[in-house]
């Protein structure tokens, strides 16, 4: 790793004036991505600015019709939550299926967010539920936020303070985890909003990152059922071919997880 | 350089290091609690997980400023003197180590593991719990069966408590 200079600020304020200063700044929640890059020196940020102390980045509250994680809340922490299995369960299961227990405790719904990985598994609860990402400059859409690999609608030093998931009639999510890193092969976030809209959203399975799949949605749209996936056919064009799978193996992978998000939903 | 001030296996140190220093080098580098390994350059291998706060984390994956102010546990602060800790006597009685390399990140993340499960530990929850640690030797089923008894052992040792 690359020399870098460590800071850890008490308030958002702080961590925005402080990665103003620094000549090429980078922000750490859980540091479970940004350290394994920076030891690899595919990043060698000069200063490293630690949003997981502030205290007014973690939290989760259930408000009207919405459930709220802020930014630097550990997945170990919506694991935990009794308002989070209450109001939407598939977000709890997601994260108990997301690493391991170590990276649990100090990886954040924030930092997968922003880093927006084509394989990571809150992206897709983002899309599917329609969440809105908020920051320290403005709220923004999750169905614009994401923007392919690696690439999201952040500007330079803003800091995603928030994500509000409303409630859904239904959601489950069901994913083929690779067996030595645990990110999704292909994973399926299927939601039903409670006026009555189909959303559904897959990971690691599109070049581009995480994708709605329209195919899916109208299907069940017109029969909320798993069987009603049984004719569907995914296209395979834009979808991801490396030594783990196909992209028609993904494209089967779409729909079975599908099938199966859609049994866990109820 | 910056000077950190924590809490290592009970007692209070402040060191001056780079801030670059992984937590796992401070340890093993300034400290010289050699006890805890590095297996992996991908934060995957668990075999340098501690307690921090009393959560198993990989230490090769936090920053030594990241851990400031916090209380740190290494393999080496867990037995009672020479009476070893009942997580550390069960991987001795029940063979769940050979060449070792895996053993401390295995024991600091069984620890945490019955500290949250309890005694309603079964075989299933332990193998899917020690996700984080790799262990190229046992085949794990030794460590399954040291993690299963020491659950017992444990919750024998906080009833006498
Ligand atoms: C062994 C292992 C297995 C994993 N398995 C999975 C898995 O199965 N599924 C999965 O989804 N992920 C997985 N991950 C990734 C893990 O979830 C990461 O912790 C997560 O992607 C990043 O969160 P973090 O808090 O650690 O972020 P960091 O590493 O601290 O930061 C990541 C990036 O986001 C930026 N950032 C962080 N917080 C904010 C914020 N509030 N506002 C703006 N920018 C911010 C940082 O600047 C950095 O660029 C795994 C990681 C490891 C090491
Ligand atoms: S050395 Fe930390 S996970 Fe391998
Ligand atoms: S005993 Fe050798 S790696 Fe586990």
């Amino acid at each position: 790793m690359y020399e870098t200079t460590y800071h850890r600020p008490s308030s958002v304020d702080e961590a925005a004036a402080l990665f103003s200063k620094g000549s090429d700044s980078k922000y750490l929640a859980g540091g479970h991505t940004l350290l394994p890059v920076m030891k690899q020196r595919l990043a060698s940020p000069s200063d490293v600015i630690d949003l997981g102390r502030i205290k007014e980045l973690v939290g989760i509250d259930v408000s009207g019709d919405a459930l709220t994680i802020k930014a630097a809340t550990t997945y170990f922490d919506i694991l935990q939550s009794a308002e989070a299995k209450k109001t939407i369960p598939a977000i709890v299961h997601l994260t108990s299926v997301l690493g391991d227990p170590q990276v649990r405790y100090r990886g954040t719904i924030g930092g997968s967010v922003a880093n927006n990985d084509p394989a990571a598994d809150f992206p897709a609860a983002v899309l599917a539920l329609g969440a809105t990402i908020k920051t320290n400059k403005r709220t923004i859409a999750g169905d614009g936020f994401f923007k392919g690999l690696f690439s999201t609608a952040l500007e330079d030093g803003e800091i995603i303070t928030a994500i509000s998931f409303p409630i859904p009639a239904k959601a489950g999510y069901s994913k083929m985890r690779h067996p030595a890193s645990r990110f999704a092969l292909t994973g399926v976030f299927v939601a039903q909003t409670k006026a009555g809209e189909v959303r559904v959203a897959a990971t690691g399975a599109s070049q581009n990152g995480v994708m709605r799949v329209p195919v899916i949605e109208a299907a069940l749209k017109a029969n909320w059922s798993a069987g009603a996936l049984d004719n569907v056919t995914i296209p395979t064009d834009g979808l991801l071919a490396d030594i783990h799978g196909s992209s028609a193996y993904r494209a089967n992978l779409i729909k079975v997880m599908a099938q199966r998000a859609v049994a866990a939903a109820g | 350089m910056s000077t950190i001030k924590l809490t290592v296996n009970g007692k209070a140190v402040s060191v001056e290091v780079e801030d670059r220093t992984l937590l796992v080098h401070l340890l093993r580098e300034t400290l010289n609690l050699t006890g805890t390994h590095v297996g992996c350059d991908t934060s995957q291998c668990g075999a340098c997980v501690v307690h921090i706060d009393g959560q198993a984390v990989k230490s090769c994956t936090v920053l030594a400023g990241q851990a400031a102010g916090a209380n740190v546990t290494t393999i080496e602060g867990i037995s009672k003197g020479d009476e070893l800790h009942p997580m550390q006597a069960a991987f001795r009685d029940n063979h769940g180590l050979q060449c070792g390399y895996c053993t401390p990140g295995m024991i600091m993340s069984s620890i945490d593991i019955v500290n949250r499960h309890g005694g309603k530990l079964d075989e299933e929850t332990v193998r899917h719990e020690l996700e984080g640690n790799i262990c190229r030797c046992t085949g794990y089923h030794n460590i399954v069966k040291s993690v299963l008894d020491a659950a017992g052992r444990m919750k024998v040792a906080q009833a006498a408590e």
